[in-house]
């Protein structure tokens, strides 16, 4: 395990931490922490679809249930933020585990894996927009209560710390995926997944160890969310929406690569922001955009953004230095 | 639960699910011969709705005469988008397929938002509430329009399969996509062509379904995984299996209506769609390499 490889984490998340120390615009901070948020339900997604190519079309499911967790806990049982947050991300992986369990015990994969998340996210919506526990179309609102205590943060300069240091957690448990033989094993189940279990890898199991990492993730993504925004309802916490965005922030940036939801996640928003800026704040704009991105994406540059810095650093660097580090390798 | 609201309630579901199956029957077809998932077949019905409506509204022309226009129109929307669009930006990889399709769904769905609003709509027919009383019941009369028009689809497309040179084109492709090629049929062609059936019977079915139903910018969501249900259950690539299962689907979602109420009622499709694949999932991949 090459401890190099963890430099650019660490550079990157220093860079980002002092921003704050630049600006203190409540503007930018914010679209800084939408953007983080979003890397972090997207890194849930690149583990299971970037690493294990397993295309999951339902991560609201994870996002919405440690979204939940985290505000009913508090409003309604009285829990203090912390621990609430922590049982959120619990409750997410509990979900990811047993939707995982079930799919991939049945031998779903592609397509039909794709669906049946999807048909996972919209049960949950569905309930939630009608049980009494989640408020209903009420929703469900967390007190207002600054202090670290409660884990609201009256300067966005902390919220986007917290968010972070989220952040860079997943970065490393990626990266550490990625050198480890796990890693090895999802790349291959990617792959060919045949050819892998012909090889002796217990395709199921590693499929599931993903799917609880990734799950983790997203729902630490929507714990936050909770924490941050202070209100939920069905159509925001396992909408269709979170769902979307967690694998086009992935794709654009590069699935399977540690920076890729990173990347792809500060570009979706800055595209978002553009679009709002064009039209103002009429709906369903920015989405056009999303899809629009995510086509020419897979169509262009299947590898996405990270993908083609690649391919510019190639084509920048001398024939001879590429051979050099070829041999090296 | 009393026979008297429980048979009706299954007769209903019948004509709704003949809907379904006509919807299936688009999703079926692409998934035989291109062996890809459509994720934007829900948004193209959502589309061909909005088209239903504003051809009524704007220039008075019946929904059930709209067929007209729009099957044409839809056939050479299906046929440019898979040409032009999916076929090009997916370079053939199934995964990318499903990223594509889905792409292009929220495209629609969100122009369809942008363009329209989250407003939900209906349009008034004269003959919208008409019913004829059939063994004690009354039945609605589109609903009923709707049930033959998805039967007669189900007949012509059945025709066309077996009858035509394109027909056996799309089924050659649909078996044996090298040896087609390699007999002179043109491949990406036939692709576009089915996918333009496809979307023709989206079409079809937004016409028929118009009348009694209502459109806003989601509307064609809850009908993607109910399509999905129909062609899982009746088997991928089955036209007699697509409106099997349509049928099916629309008696189970009106009875699971009947018992959990309204908006609970929706889970009833999910659930199902859910056990469906997980208790059955040998002979939906089984014939996938």
């Amino acid at each position: 395990m090459s401890r190099a490889g963890f430099l650019p984490i660490v550079a990157a998340v220093v860079a980002l931490a002092c921003i704050p120390f630049l600006t203190n615009s409540n503007a930018v901070l914010n679209f800084l922490v939408t953007a983080l948020l979003l890397t972090l339900a997207g890194q849930g997604w690149n583990v299971l679809g970037g690493y294990g190519g397993q295309y999951s079309f339902g991560h609201a499911a994870f996002f919405g249930t440690g979204a939940y967790v985290t505000a009913i806990l508090q409003v309604r049982y009285g829990f203090n933020a912390w621990p609430a947050f922590g049982i959120g991300i619990v409750a997410g992986t509990a979900v990811g585990s047993v939707i995982g369990v079930l799919t991939f015990r049945s031998g779903l994969r592609g397509s039909y894996f794709a669906l049946v998340t999807l048909a996972f996210a919209e049960v949950l919506r569905i309930i939630a927009s009608v049980s009494p526990i989640t408020g209903a179309g009420v929703g469900t609102l967390i007190k207002l209560d600054l202090g670290a205590r409660a884990l609201q943060f009256q300067s966005r300069a902390a919220f986007y710390w917290f968010v972070l240091a989220l952040v860079a957690i997943a970065l490393v448990i990626t990266k550490l995926i990625e050198q480890s033989r796990f890693g090895a094993w999802l790349v291959a189940v990617r792959e060919n997944e045949d050819a892998a279990r012909a090889l002796g890898v217990d395709a199921t199991r590693v499929k599931l160890g993903a799917m609880t990492i990734s799950a983790a993730m997203t729902a630490a993504a929507g714990c936050f969310y909770a924490q941050y925004f202070l209100f939920l309802d069905a159509a925001i916490a396992y909408g269709p929406w979170i769902s979307v965005e967690a694998l086009l922030a992935p794709i654009i940036g590069g699935a399977g690569t540690v920076f890729g939801p990173l990347l792809g996640a500060l570009m979706v928003k800055t595209l978002g922001e553009a679009a709002k800026h064009v039209t103002g704040d009429v709906p369903g704009l920015d989405l056009v955009l999303y899809g629009v991105v995510l086509i020419l994406v897979v169509g262009f540059a299947p590898r996405g953004v990270a993908g083609v810095i690649e391919r510019c650093r190639a084509w920048l660097t001398p024939p001879a230095k590429l051979a050099r580090e070829a041999a090296h390798d | 639960m009393h026979i008297s609201i429980l048979f009706p309630a299954i007769i209903n579901g019948l004509l709704m699910g003949a809907i379904y199956a006509l919807i299936a029957l688009g999703l079926t077809l692409v998934y035989g011969v291109l062996h890809i998932i459509n994720f934007a077949h829900g948004t193209l019905l959502t589309a061909a709705l909005f088209a239903a409506f504003f051809l009524h509204k704007l220039f008075g022309i019946d929904p059930y005469l709209a067929v007209f226009i729009l099957v044409p129109a839809f056939f050479v929307l299906g046929y440019g988008l898979q040409r032009f669009v999916i076929g090009p930006a997916s370079h053939g990889n199934d995964a990318n397929i499903l990223l594509v399709t889905l792409g292009l769904a929220v495209v629609i769905e969100n122009l369809l938002l942008y363009a329209f609003r989250a407003d939900t709509r209906t349009i008034d027919v004269k003959y919208a509430f008409d019913v004829v009383s059939f063994a004690g019941m009354f039945l609605s009369v589109p609903r009923l329009a709707g049930f033959a028009g998805a039967v007669v689809v189900a007949l012509l497309l059945w025709l066309l399969l077996t009858r035509t040179d394109t027909g056996k084109a799309i089924r050659a492709v649909a078996k044996e996509k090298l040896g087609a090629q390699l007999s002179g049929i043109d491949v990406a062609h036939i692709y576009a062509v089915t996918f333009g059936l496809g979307a023709a019977c989206v079409a079809i079915a937004a016409c028929l379904l118009i009348p009694t139903y209502y459109v806003n910018p989601n509307v064609g969501n809850a009908f993607v995984l109910i399509a999905f249900t129909t062609v899982v259950l009746g088997g991928m690539g089955s036209i007699p299996g697509a409106l099997m299962g349509g049928l099916f689907v629309g008696v189970v979602e009106s009875l699971s209506g009947l018992y959990l109420g309204e908006s609970l009622g929706q889970i009833g499709i999910f659930v199902m769609f859910i056990l469906v694949l997980l208790l059955r999932p040998s002979g939906l991949l089984g014939e996938r390499a």
